[in-house]
């Protein structure tokens, strides 16, 4: 097994008197998707913001690239090559694809000594891109708000490996999606995988996570059930985890196993 | 994946294909320029004889639509990054009485008094976008503040120290000054004697400027709503900047996760807005050789109009510059263009109610076949 890319140990994150994060360790591996599971309120996103320098953790250590690492910023953790997508917010729908794709990473060209963006190279790059992820666009000028929700993600998971990330956090990407955006979606992870990069992937939807999911990481109430590995665990056990063994195993009969 | 399938998940057989027309339509510029060729065909067809379309009367609808140009760009990158300035024409005003303050009253040279002008304006400017961004309160509450605070420091300023709220001289004051022409000035001078030498352009048949043109060159004014406009088009459209005005705009928090500077963009964008007000001050002052304390009064909404005809969204994260200087263009032209056809001034008023409407309606349809939305 290759060397973890990023490894959280013992993470703690109190805010005030909540205790959001108890003693939470995971670690990514490059080329794998590991699968964070949880129920609402079960820290997910106060962990993903950890990773991703948004917070700061109270207690625990992490190391990324097997040096200690300290992000002020969410910014530094971008420029280190960590990149978060989330759901609402990846894309403006108002502007088009190319200059959604390259916002905040603008190419540039220099006439007469002054910087212009270069729209001719964004065009292309953004085409190309957006060909290998299997979006065909109409033109790269066309507004993001008449791709569907699917799409918009995936061009956002596109923009984000573009840019060099080597750690891509997929914030509950899948969970607005209707079932063939979402197959487009878990498609995209599986060539982002492949590509080397090291996934991790934010979901409450158990199916989703065990379509692509190599490695399986459950939290409940801000500590860690542990974590297995594809094949070891049946979607039943993943369930059973989120819902911290609770009534859901009664729930599961009347339901007939939907959940 | 097979490559048939790629080509499938691009053609969704329940969208149809978009009509170059209405691909044609889908440009916020659209508006203004139904908008310009309709005002020009009705003026050309009520007015033509009035000496509305003759060269002294294009400088005179010329030099209106310029001023309005002038504080609309400024208010259009305001506006395409989010935010509003309300206190564009209190700041007109202030710019003002601060350059024949310093300049008439207190005998400054002219030059320090512009500077002067400048760097107090964009430093207000600069405080509207600091409080909007530190608060986090709407743009609208903090300048409807700034346009109140504005004005009466303006009149007050007037009043204690000149008894008066307006402050005549400043063209004696401006008198040799080298800054002063930027604003004052006029351009070009020779080629409206060459024209009139040829016959082009009328000259004056009598008093003491017989012989000469009656236009006598290109107003500095006109010179400065061209420059902005150029610029302020290009750095939207042709710049990594004019992409983070965009961005800003259209959705702050999603521009901010991937690195764009929102708060810089948008505070810059409030500076130039008020740069914008004392360029328009400055050529008034020098143009009537006065401030007055009232001057400016409304201009914001007139600049907010002219954008909107254009074809931003006041919501932000769309609009251009082209647009807005249509939107002047059109107001100018009307506004002129009413005295020139000898109709009542005052339904210039029910006119820009009506065509601001009639833009805002359009402009919702252009975003809903953009964004999709039902």
């Amino acid at each position: 097994m290759t060397e973890p890319i990023i490894q959280m140990k013992d993470i703690e994150k109190h805010f005030g008197a909540v205790i959001a994060l108890a003693g939470v360790s995971m670690d990514v591996v490059p080329g794998e998707c590991h699968c964070l599971l949880g129920d609402n309120g079960a820290g997910k996103s106060t962990f993903i913001k950890t990773m991703s320098g948004v917070h700061k953790p109270t207690k625990g250590e992490i190391f990324f690239e097997g040096k200690p690492m300290n992000f002020d910023r969410p910014r530094d953790a971008i420029a280190a090559g960590i990149a978060t997508v989330y759901q609402d917010l990846a894309m403006i729908p108002l502007m088009s694809v190319s200059r959604n794709f390259f916002m905040g990473n603008e190419p540039t060209k220099k006439i007469a000594g002054l910087s212009f963006f270069d729209h001719k190279h964004a065009n292309d790059v953004t085409m190309e891109e957006m060909r290998k992820m299997g979006i065909n666009l109409r033109g790269p000028d066309q507004a993001v708000g008449t791709l569907s929700g699917g799409e918009r993600q995936t061009v956002a998971i596109a923009r984000a490996v573009h840019f060099g990330a080597k750690i891509l956090i997929l914030d509950e990407p899948t969970s607005a999606l209707g079932v063939r955006q979402t197959s487009n979606v878990l498609a995209t992870i599986d060539k982002v995988r492949s590509q080397g990069v090291a996934v991790v992937f934010i979901t409450h939807n158990v199916r989703h996570a065990l379509a692509v999911g190599d490695r399986f990481t459950v939290l409940d109430r801000g500590k860690t059930l542990g974590t297995a590995k594809r094949g070891e665990i049946t979607p039943e056990e993943l369930q059973d985890m989120m819902a911290g063994g609770r009534e859901l195993a009664t729930l599961e009969g009347s339901l007939g196993g939907t959940v | 994946m097979s490559d048939q399938s790629v080509s499938d998940i691009g053609r969704d057989e329940r969208i149809k294909e978009t009509s170059r027309l209405r691909k044609a339509l889908v440009r916020p510029e659209l508006g203004s320029i139904c908008g310009a060729i309709l005002v020009f065909v009705f003026f050309l067809l009520v007015a033509r004889d009035s000496g509305m379309f003759a060269v002294d009367g294009i400088m005179n609808w010329g030099v209106v639509t310029a001023q309005f140009a002038i504080i609309a760009v400024g208010a259009c990158l305001l506006m395409i990054s989010g935010e509003f300035d309300l206190s564009v024409g209190s700041m007109i005003g202030f710019s003002g009485i601060v350059i024949a303050l310093l300049s008439v009253t207190w005998g400054l040279p002219m030059w320090f008094a512009i500077l002067v002008a400048f760097a107090v304006a964009m430093s207000i400017g600069w405080l509207n976008g600091y409080l909007v961004i530190k608060t986090g309160l709407p743009s609208f509450i903090v300048t409807l503040a700034f346009l109140y605070i504005l004005r009466g420091l303006t009149i007050f300023i007037a009043i204690s120290t000149t008894n008066k709220t307006i402050i005549g001289g400043v063209r004696d004051a401006a008198e040799g000054d080298w800054l002063a022409p930027l604003f004052g000035g006029k351009v070009l001078k020779g080629l409206f004697v060459w024209l009139a030498d040829i016959g082009l352009v009328d000259t004056f048949v009598a008093g003491n400027l017989a012989g000469q043109p009656v236009v006598e060159g290109i107003p500095m004014l006109i010179v400065w709503a061209i420059a902005l406009i150029v610029f302020a088009h290009i750095l939207l459209t042709r710049t990594k900047f004019g992409n983070w005005i965009f961005a800003s705009g259209g959705d702050a928090q999603a521009a901010r996760y991937t690195g764009v500077p929102v708060n810089r963009v948008k505070i810059l964008m409030f500076i130039f807005t008020a740069f914008c007000a004392t360029v328009f001050a400055t050529c008034q002052v020098m143009e009537f050789g006065s401030a007055a304390a009232d001057r400016g009064l409304l201009k914001e909404f007139e600049a907010i109009i002219s954008v909107v005809i254009g074809g931003a969204l006041l919501t932000g994260g769309y609009g251009s510059v082209i647009g807005a200087a249509l939107g002047a263009l059109i107001f100018g032209v009307v506004q002129q263009g009413l005295f020139f056809a000898g109709v009542e001034s005052s339904l210039f008023r029910v006119f820009l109610g009506t065509i601001l409407l009639l833009a805002v309606i359009l402009n919702t349809y252009i975003r809903r076949m953009i964004t999709g939305e039902k």
